[in-house]
């Protein structure tokens, strides 16, 4: 406990320090305020935003857009990658067309969602699947045809057939290693909701951003990636909680701490 | 061999060899045209040198690998696929990581289609009854490596097989602990008898547990040269009996013949870097 309260000292020691030199840096000239802003006008912005109701639409929307492609792309991650994992020749056929696909910088793809699926939600939503998608599959793929051998050899003596090993060896296994990606697959949703919104959109944090930016108003953006990163670790704890809670028979080493 | 004399033996291996493939496409063939037969009820132990090919015989009796020739007789009838009369016991952790120790018991009997409660009961008096009923609700990495051992031969024990087959189960425990395992099996063993198949490297386990030991060659190509019945009265104390003249007599006898077993290994291993797959 007094380590924790210690390391909790230095984390917001770290902050301050970061916020008074930026303050005094601005304060006597150092920094130029129309490029760099200051802390307090960046903190008094971003009240002013909850204060009077105007972000909580746009943090709404980004937040539907992150919960859909993250479920979306979890889905899709999880089926692809139990089907190819349990099938050795489709698996060889696909693998360089997803390698390829995953090597593909998923920005360019922003345009074509937006052409397709419109300027609302689905077109962010269709990018952080994207990122999604592969993040799950390649850990679930990775976890189910990993299962310990001796596991497997175990289950068929125990008289398992195909259908009760899935349930009792391979989904749990794929689970567990799916939960390990939980805390990226989770980041890069909002990364797609987010850059989605950016290149075109007319609401959600990355909107907010891109129209700040669009009027040098350094405030606005500083504001909105202040708003960004509690966002993110709101949604990371929330990832840390349901982690603890359904991984209860894992060793507690292997539960991972905050990765912002 | 005495056990033959039964009409069924619960296991019988006739001519039974194993070549493996290597992965340059070379054979390599680790167990020779092997006879061997446990009666049911009775406690044979397999003892060789490290790498002999005792655990793969074990597997081919389990089912889980196919012998290249012979065949493998089970109470009598021919095993094609896994060998459902049998249970075994692994020597590596074979728990699984997201159940606890109550629900890995049990799951060898939902599959087998036991009503869930009965399954449960069942599991509780098991795990009562391998010293472990106040662990029911501990998951496999909350309990020590001793724990695990007991949980696995509850899960193994609770489907009533009348084989056990057993990969050196003990092996990477302590001296003690493995000591009081072994007295756990025989007070489990003598209760309901099956018939036990016990691999091990340890001649000292194998005397003081079996009814009789089998002692395999170094590999490649290994067989069955030695098959000797422990003349040692039970019930057994597992500790008191290593301090007798006749396991004393026993294990000088057999020890010379291992010997020479384990030496030729080392000799064999010394000149080729390749290991079983």
């Amino acid at each position: 406990m007094r380590a924790r309260a210690t390391l909790l000292f230095w984390q917001v020691l770290v902050f301050v320090l970061f916020l008074a030199g930026w303050h005094f840096g601005t304060a006597t000239g150092v920094l130029d305020p129309f490029f760099f802003s200051r802390p307090l006008d960046v903190l008094e912005r971003t009240w002013r935003d909850f204060a009077s109701g105007v972000i909580w639409r746009h943090l709404w929307i980004t937040l539907v857009e992150t919960i859909l492609a993250f479920v979306l792309g979890s889905i899709g991650g999880v089926l692809a990658g139990f089907w190819l994992a349990r099938r050795e020749l489709l698996s060889a056929i696909f693998q360089p067309y997803l390698k390829a696909i995953n090597a593909m910088p998923r920005v360019v793809l922003a345009p074509i969602f937006a052409l397709w699926f419109g300027l609302g939600i689905w077109s962010k939503v269709a990018l952080g699947v994207t990122l999604v998608f592969f993040i799950v599959f390649f850990a679930v793929y990775q976890g189910v045809r990993e299962v310990n051998p001796v596991l497997v050899a175990n289950a068929r003596m125990l008289g398992m057939n195909e259908r009760q090993m899935l349930r009792h060896l391979y989904m749990p296994a794929a689970l567990s290693w799916m939960f390990a990606s939980l805390h990226a697959a989770v980041g890069f949703a909002l990364v797609g909701a987010v850059v989605g919104e950016y290149l075109g959109s007319a609401a959600g944090l990355g909107y907010r951003i891109q129209q700040a930016e669009g009027s040098f108003d350094v405030t606005g953006v500083f504001s909105g990636m202040l708003v960004l990163a509690v966002f993110v670790l709101v949604i990371d704890a929330l990832v840390s909680f349901v982690e603890r809670r359904l991984l209860v028979w894992r060793p507690q080493a292997a539960v991972t701490g905050i990765e912002a | 061999m005495q056990g033959d004399q039964r009409a069924h033996a619960a296991v019988r291996l006739e001519g039974v060899s194993i070549t493996y493939r290597l992965p340059d496409g070379r054979r390599y063939p680790a167990v020779s045209a092997t006879d061997l037969a446990v009666a049911s009820g009775e406690f044979v132990a397999l003892v060789g040198p490290t790498g002999c090919g005792k655990s793969t015989l074990l597997n081919v009796v389990a089912g889980l690998v196919a012998p290249s020739t012979g065949r493998v007789l089970i109470d009598g009838d021919p095993l094609s696929g896994i060998n459902h009369r049998a249970g075994y016991l692994f020597q590596q952790e074979a728990l699984f990581p997201w159940k606890t120790a109550l629900a890995n018991v049990a799951l060898g009997l939902e599959v087998k289609g036991v009503p869930r409660g009965e399954a449960r009961a069942k599991a509780e008096r098991w795990l009562a009854r391998v010293g472990l009923g106040a662990f029911a609700d501990r998951y496999p990495h909350q309990l020590s490596g001793g724990q695990k051992k007991r949980v696995g031969l509850a899960q193994v024990l609770a489907r009533e097989p009348s084989i056990l087959l057993m990969d050196e189960p003990f092996g990477p425990l302590d001296a003690q602990t493995r000591a009081i395992m072994g007295e756990l099996l025989l007070e489990l063993w003598s209760a309901e008898k099956k018939a036990v198949l016990f691999v091990t490297h340890d001649l000292e386990e194998a005397i003081a547990l079996a009814d009789r030991v089998l002692i395999m060659s170094a590999g490649p190509e290994a067989r069955i040269i030695g098959d000797h019945r422990v003349p040692i009265a039970r019930p057994r104390d597992i500790h008191e009996v290593r301090l007798t003249p006749a396991f004393l007599e026993i294990h000088r006898a057999l020890w010379h013949e291992l010997r020479a077993e384990v030496l030729k290994g080392y000799a064999r291993s010394e000149g080729t870097t390749d290991r079983l797959p």
